[in-house]
């Protein structure tokens, strides 16, 4: 009797978990997310996860989901780890994930070749392989709005204008991985065609906040511009090393991942002058932020961010644009097919065909909060601009207009190395685009 | 020919035309030694008392410099804040000896060591779930430590000397000193030494493990904290810290892993070495060397003498 009882249990606790599974698969919008809110580079992660989270509960709360289905989020801790990454993506793609968000440039390097594979888009906005923007070669890669490769040409384009690169040196400080390393073959060729040369300066991940070598070796080459590609407890040590030897701050310039308020906050003042790029807005004066705290925040419905004051900041801001961007892309892709619940392939389609205009961005209440997206099989970055900001000691400050890639020049070489990366890989689909 | 010039011939010349770059890269690696040996004490002082390698000091340095910051956030006077961190620490140690080592004594060292792994992770989790995982700053001016640097205008060129390093060294030197005497001076400084040396015996002739376990790991928990706020001063207090404890490494095989003097001198010829190697060999390596030149001039050091320059060389008779 008791074990009849028991199997009868486990029988039933069987049936009702798989239609549970069932009802999760066909009546929401899956979306995994690689967060990591632990570890050496969780300053910078704990910001992506909540702003992500955040924009997609305020549209199941405000607008019921996307096209009336709720969008569900599931965290998956990666700790900045690409084996932690892969465990991730392995144990959360069978439930109808949509699109994956590696939020690394390590993992996005170990998901391009499964996307495909298992028929789901990765989406690494503004990191991972640059190539990926040839849509051709890579139909299950993107990365709008802008690669690192683009990004490095608006940087170099920007101190151009500001007194010229020929002639000058320009030293490279970066993280030692994968991330670090991914612009310098472009930062090569751009150097024999700008006239300009290079210094190097790799920091491995142990020694990040252990600079003091790195920036003697500064002192000692005299570069005129420094740029950076950092991450985490790397850009303030960073910083705080520059002002050590008395670099001009105002010629020390990050890419993205080196400009956020948690880069800066334990710098302060020293910092004042420091650069970096941007392509999302800064602060909380959008309509659509402040439906994050009316239908999130003061709702008490945000599970993780307990900080107010980090909506509006750089990271948080950015996350928010990756979320906006993924939502774009799963109602277009709603439209194209006629379904509610969509799987990877439509999402896919999606993302190639999504259209984030100026007039779609003012209706979101998100004027002006960054370039408007047309996307496109063809090209899976949009081509996208960045613009600079200035640290004026306690706040980030817009101090340019959009500059944009040098696309012609930067376009040939994307294609190359899209070329290069599928050479030796004879099974690889690509498609063609009309 | 150009290599050997390389090795031989320019990185002699650039320093005899560039004296002063010289004394800041000398300079640099002094405040790096100083800091490395800070790091390396923690070590040194529990396996001088348990045979223990602690895998637990990285996350001991930022648990305590994240309480020190965490007090000071939540409206405390810095000064209350450093004491409720010294008294977190205490709280950790008499915490870690009741419910960790009392269970092992007398057990083999790997068991201990494994022990320190499982604390390692622990104080990860619970110090993520406190104080979360962003980055802070570390409360540099409140507590009295000097900002800004001096300028020294020397052979045509500047040396900068920042007032935070000059403290730094400092205290590093007073708290080295202090510990080096406090334990070799006083009878508790007598009961660690015996302690070490064989824990049954030292029970047997009437000395407290427990009470001398949960003392020097006090006394890790004080270094832990000075060495947080000096890291966290130059960077800013994150998780990130635990990473920089892994320099205490090759330290520790240089000096000994028992010996106080051993940590100092092993610090100072890591700063010193890395630093020189960095700035003027490193380029023939494509720079970001310092991170691995250490381990080499360590692996040197133990083909020549495995226990370190001062640990103490055991002889096993079979």
């Amino acid at each position: 009797m008791f074990k009849k009882l028991i199997f009868g249990a486990v029988a039933v606790a069987m049936v009702s978990g798989a239609q549970v599974n069932n009802a999760y698969a066909e009546d929401t919008l899956y979306l995994p997310s690689l967060s990591y809110r632990t570890g050496p580079y969780a300053g910078g992660g704990v910001p992506i996860a909540n702003g992500f989270s955040d924009y997609m509960t305020m549209l199941n709360e405000r607008d019921g989901g996307i096209g009336g289905v709720k969008v569900v989020v599931e965290e998956c801790e990666t700790g900045y780890n690409s084996q932690k990454g892969v465990e991730c993506y392995e144990s959360t793609k069978s439930k109808n994930a949509l699109v994956y968000n590696p939020m690394s440039t390590g993992i996005t390097l170990q998901l391009v070749p499964k996307a495909p594979v298992d028929q789901i888009p990765v989406f690494s906005m503004g990191y991972g392989l640059s190539a990926t923007a040839v849509g051709e070669k890579f139909p299950w890669g993107f990365n709008y709005p802008t690669t690192y490769w683009s990004q490095l040409s608006a940087i170099l384009k920007y101190i151009d204008s500001k007194g010229g690169v020929k002639g000058k040196k320009i030293g490279y400080i970066y993280l030692d991985v994968g991330y670090g390393r991914e612009p310098l073959p472009l930062l090569e060729k751009l150097s024999k065609s700008m006239g300009f040369s290079i210094a190097r300066f790799p920091v491995a991940g142990k020694e990040m906040q252990n600079q003091s070598s790195h920036w003697l070796n500064v002192r000692k080459e005299k570069p005129d511009w420094m740029i950076m590609w950092g991450w985490g407890a790397m850009n303030s040590t960073a910083i705080k090393e520059a002002a050590k030897i008395r670099f001009p701050m105002d010629h020390f310039i990050g890419n993205w991942w080196a400009g956020a308020d948690a880069d800066l906050a334990p710098v302060g003042k020293i910092g004042k002058g420091y650069l970096a790029a941007n392509f999302s807005g800064i602060g909380t004066d959008f309509p659509a932020i402040k439906d994050i705290f009316t239908h999130v925040l003061d709702a008490g419905k945000s599970t993780q961010t307990t900080d107010r004051d980090q909506v509006g900041d750089v990271l948080y801001n950015r996350a928010v644009a990756n979320a906006v961007i993924v939502a774009e892309a799963i109602m277009a892709a709603q439209k194209s097919t006629g379904k509610k619940v969509i799987n990877g392939a439509d999402m896919r389609l999606g993302l190639e065909t999504f259209n984030l205009s100026a007039d779609r961005l003012k209706e979101l209440g998100l004027e002006g909060f960054m370039a408007p997206i047309k996307a496109s099989c063809k090209d899976h970055e949009g081509g996208g601009g960045i613009f600079v900001q200035q640290w004026n000691g306690s706040a980030w400050e817009k101090i340019s207009e959009p500059i944009s890639p040098e696309t012609d020049v930067i376009r040939p070489l994307l294609e190359e190395a899209a070329a290069k990366y599928i050479a030796d890989k004879p099974d690889w689909k690509t498609q063609t685009c009309s | 020919m150009e290599l050997l010039k390389g090795i031989f011939q320019y990185p002699f010349e650039e320093m005899a035309n560039g004296p002063a770059f010289l004394l800041q890269v000398l300079w640099e690696g002094f405040v790096a030694g100083t800091l490395y040996s800070l790091l390396a004490l923690g070590f040194v002082l529990i396996f001088k008392a348990s045979g223990v390698f602690n895998f637990a000091q990285g996350i001991m340095v930022v648990f305590a410099a994240l309480s020190l910051v965490g007090f000071h956030a939540a409206g405390l006077p810095a000064y209350v804040s450093l004491f409720l961190a010294l008294a977190v620490m205490g709280a950790l140690a008499w915490t870690v000896e009741r419910v960790v080592l009392r269970k092992l004594v007398n057990q083999p060292d790997l068991i201990l060591f494994m022990a320190t792994i499982g604390l390692s992770y622990f104080l990860i989790g619970f110090g993520e779930f406190i104080f979360g995982g962003e980055p802070k700053s570390m409360i540099t001016e409140e507590l009295g430590l000097p900002t800004g640097s001096s300028v020294i205008d020397i052979f045509d060129d500047i040396v900068i000397l920042q007032h935070l390093d000059i403290a730094a060294a400092l205290i590093a030197a007073i708290l080295v000193i202090g510990l080096a005497l406090f334990f070799s001076k006083t009878r508790i400084g007598r009961a660690l030494r015996a302690v070490a040396d064989d824990h049954q015996a030292a029970l047997s002739v009437g000395i407290s493990l427990n009470q001398i376990w949960a003392i020097v790991w006090f006394a890790a928990g004080i270094v832990a904290l000075a060495t947080g706020i000096m890291w966290g001063a130059r960077s800013d207090v994150s998780f990130a810290l635990q990473i920089v404890a892994l320099k205490a490494l090759p330290v520790l095989i240089l000096g000994g892993f028992t010996s106080v003097p051993g940590a100092i001198i092993g610090g100072l010829i890591v700063g010193f070495s890395e630093k020189l190697f960095e700035v003027y060999w490193g380029g023939l390596l494509g720079g970001g060397v310092e991170g691995w030149f250490a381990y080499v001039v360590a692996l040197i050091f133990l083909l020549f003498r495995p226990q370190g320059l001062f640990g103490e060389k055991i002889i096993e008779r079979v």
